[in-house]
């Protein structure tokens, strides 16, 4: 047996293409990307080695911290809007009839482009033929938002739409999480005289506190690495007013082909991720929680 | 649909005959519903006012209210939008590149999985754990190196670029996704298998694939909705309209067509409609492999 199952050349066969794949695309860029950030490169002509001059620029540029404030604001609406589909889903798992058609009908969104999304909510925003606007004119708003051409409000605008694409998610996830509570915990709490609301808060919230915890690194994270709907969408304007790290450092690389400082701001992206990942598993993890 | 309408009237009917519950909890049950149910039409409604769109004339949009309906559908804005704009091309483009990297990315995920769930080396924690990090890795942090790397081996604008990104990026969330069903198999299967003198590979493409397809399948849903809608890789390595996706052609020539709301409605219902009949068909396994795969940020 044991000889059979420990062949090497069999196990190098099954092991090196896809090893090979993300060692070529993935292992190898990432640090190509910290060595690109030292670089004077336009993409195409002579690379010049500049050390860290493009590491400290970044520390000194405004737009690139604006660009993360933005990022990390993304995250930060992310993350409060958990409680909402957290509470949505205690609300489904409360014996509601059709939950899983409600809940199939939430998931829609998430399975839709998010180029489609953008290009959808960019004609939903519009200001004179916008479904919302031509709304708000009917109701009688003499004025309404120009939504995604006002710099004040698009970042808020642009979260309309994240939730609106995200909200089928989480609330799956919270139903796998839920179904796993134990129906004899419920059933005694409710023979003790617990209400519905008091067997949600009490008996199948902390029950599931894990996977919440899981969601708000999915959450904060996944917001730091958004980029597809904002580039369709505004394209980081007006006025950079929606400028997040990744599209910052897209617009770098690919629009004014400066590849040395666009690789340095990606490097930043990763360590600004990596960090915060550490960060929020240190902070929320306690020792009797499923590692993930 | 009448049946099922009947069924939860009579249930409803049961319950409260049996519990007699008072006013105050069945105005608050009436409360949750109402509250699920609106949140319900704001996931459908813009989907919905797409369609409308698509129909219409961009003097209906412009004059008529929103929310009417179309008065004389507008269906030539769909053939237009399918042979204008080579929509149909990046239709093929996309569901052949999705196919290939579905296929590349279970096919290698399965024999990654295979050799550290059933296999017997010294290093094979190290390399699952190479994987696993995959999945935390940003994709834009490798952006640039990958594009500079496609262009010095010739393969910027060349579909491979993108088949092969798409495979090494899915390959974490796959292998993860397996992992757990492999370590639910019964080693005296194989055990019994090498009694009877079978190789290593006829084990696997006799007794772990056909045993894995269930949540092969899965993965394979979660893979292909994940390529479909892909748009980074492709507005990045590819430049010619030749080998462009749906995802980014859709983005371009939406982009052209500012004014026209029909063909753009057209295009986006297009690009759209292949993920909604899938979901129709095989929303079970999609919920299932989300949830699965809900790591993947």
């Amino acid at each position: 047996m044991k000889t059979v199952m420990s062949n090497k050349w069999t196990i190098a066969l099954y092991v090196w293409p896809a090893l090979l794949l993300i060692g070529c695309l993935i292992y190898i860029p990432l640090i190509m990307t910290g060595y690109y950030g030292m670089l004077e490169w336009n993409g195409f002509g002579p690379r010049e080695f500049i050390g860290l001059e493009n590491y400290s620029r970044l520390m000194q540029d405004s737009m690139f911290w604006k660009s993360a404030y933005h990022s990390f604001l993304l995250g930060l609406f992310s993350t409060a809007s958990l409680l909402l589909y957290l509470a949505v889903s205690l609300i489904l798992a409360s014996k509601i009839k059709g939950a899983e058609l409600f809940r199939k009908i939430y998931l829609i969104p998430m399975l839709l482009s998010s180029v489609a999304i953008a290009q959808l909510w960019s004609k939903i925003f519009d200001p004179s033929n916008g479904m919302i606007n031509r709304l708000l004119i009917s109701l009688g708003v003499e004025n309404p938002p120009l939504w995604l051409s006002d710099p004040n409000i698009v970042l808020f605008a642009i979260f309309i739409p994240i939730i609106w694409q995200y909200a089928g998610f989480y609330i799956i996830i919270y139903a796998a999480a839920l179904k796993n509570v134990p129906e004899e915990v419920v059933e005694a709490a409710r023979i003790d005289g617990a209400t519905p609301l008091q067997i949600a808060l009490r008996v199948k919230l902390p029950l599931i506190s894990s996977v919440f915890k899981v969601t708000i690194v999915l959450a904060l994270v996944g917001s730091l690495k958004y980029f597809d709907l904002i580039y369709v969408m505004t394209g980081g304007g007006p006025n950079r007013a929606s400028e997040v790290m990744a599209s910052y450092m897209y617009g770098e690389a690919f629009t004014k082909y400066n590849f040395g400082y666009g690789s340095a701001i990606g490097f930043a992206l990763l360590v600004i991720c990596l960090i915060v990942t550490w960060l929020i598993r240190k902070l929320t993890t306690s020792k009797d929680d499923y590692q993930y | 649909m009448s049946e099922f309408a009947a069924k939860k009237q009579s249930d409803l009917g049961k319950e409260m005959s049996k519990s007699g519950r008072s006013v105050g909890s069945r105005l608050g049950t009436g409360l949750l519903y109402l509250i699920l149910s609106i949140l319900a039409v704001f996931q459908i409604y813009p989907l919905f006012w797409l369609f409308l769109f698509s129909l219409k004339t961009n003097q209906e949009v412009f004059s008529a209210s929103p929310f009417s309906f179309p008065q004389d559908p507008q269906w030539g804005n769909y053939a237009k939008a399918w042979t204008q704009g080579h929509i149909n091309l990046y239709f093929w483009n996309s569901v052949w590149y999705t196919v290939a990297a579905v296929v590349l990315t279970i096919l290698f995920a399965s024999f990654v999985t295979f050799a550290i769930t059933r296999m017997y080396w010294k290093l094979n924690r190290l390399v699952l754990g190479l994987f696993m990090i995959g999945l935390m890795i940003p994709l834009h942090s490798t952006l640039i190196p990958l594009f500079s790397f496609f262009k010095n081996i010739g393969l910027i604008d060349n579909p491979l670029s993108i088949i092969l990104s798409y495979t090494a990026f899915n390959l974490p969330l796959t292998i993860m996704i397996l992992l757990g069903f492999y370590q639910t198999i019964p080693r005296e299967i194989e055990e019994a298998a090498v009694i009877d003198g079978c190789s290593v590979h006829r084990i696997f493409f006799r007794i772990a694939l056909p045993l894995t397809t269930p949540v092969i399948a899965t993965t394979a849903i979660i893979n292909m909705i994940y390529n479909w809608n892909e748009f980074v890789f492709v507005n990045t390595f590819i430049n010619s309209d030749r080998w462009k996706t749906l995802t980014v052609g859709v983005n371009s020539f939406v982009g052209q067509y500012l004014t026209d709301w029909g063909a753009i409605g057209a295009t986006l219902m297009i690009s759209i409609i292949p993920i909604l009949i899938a979901f129709i068909i095989l929303s079970n396994r999609i919920v299932e492999g989300m949830a699965a795969g809900s790591v993947k940020g």
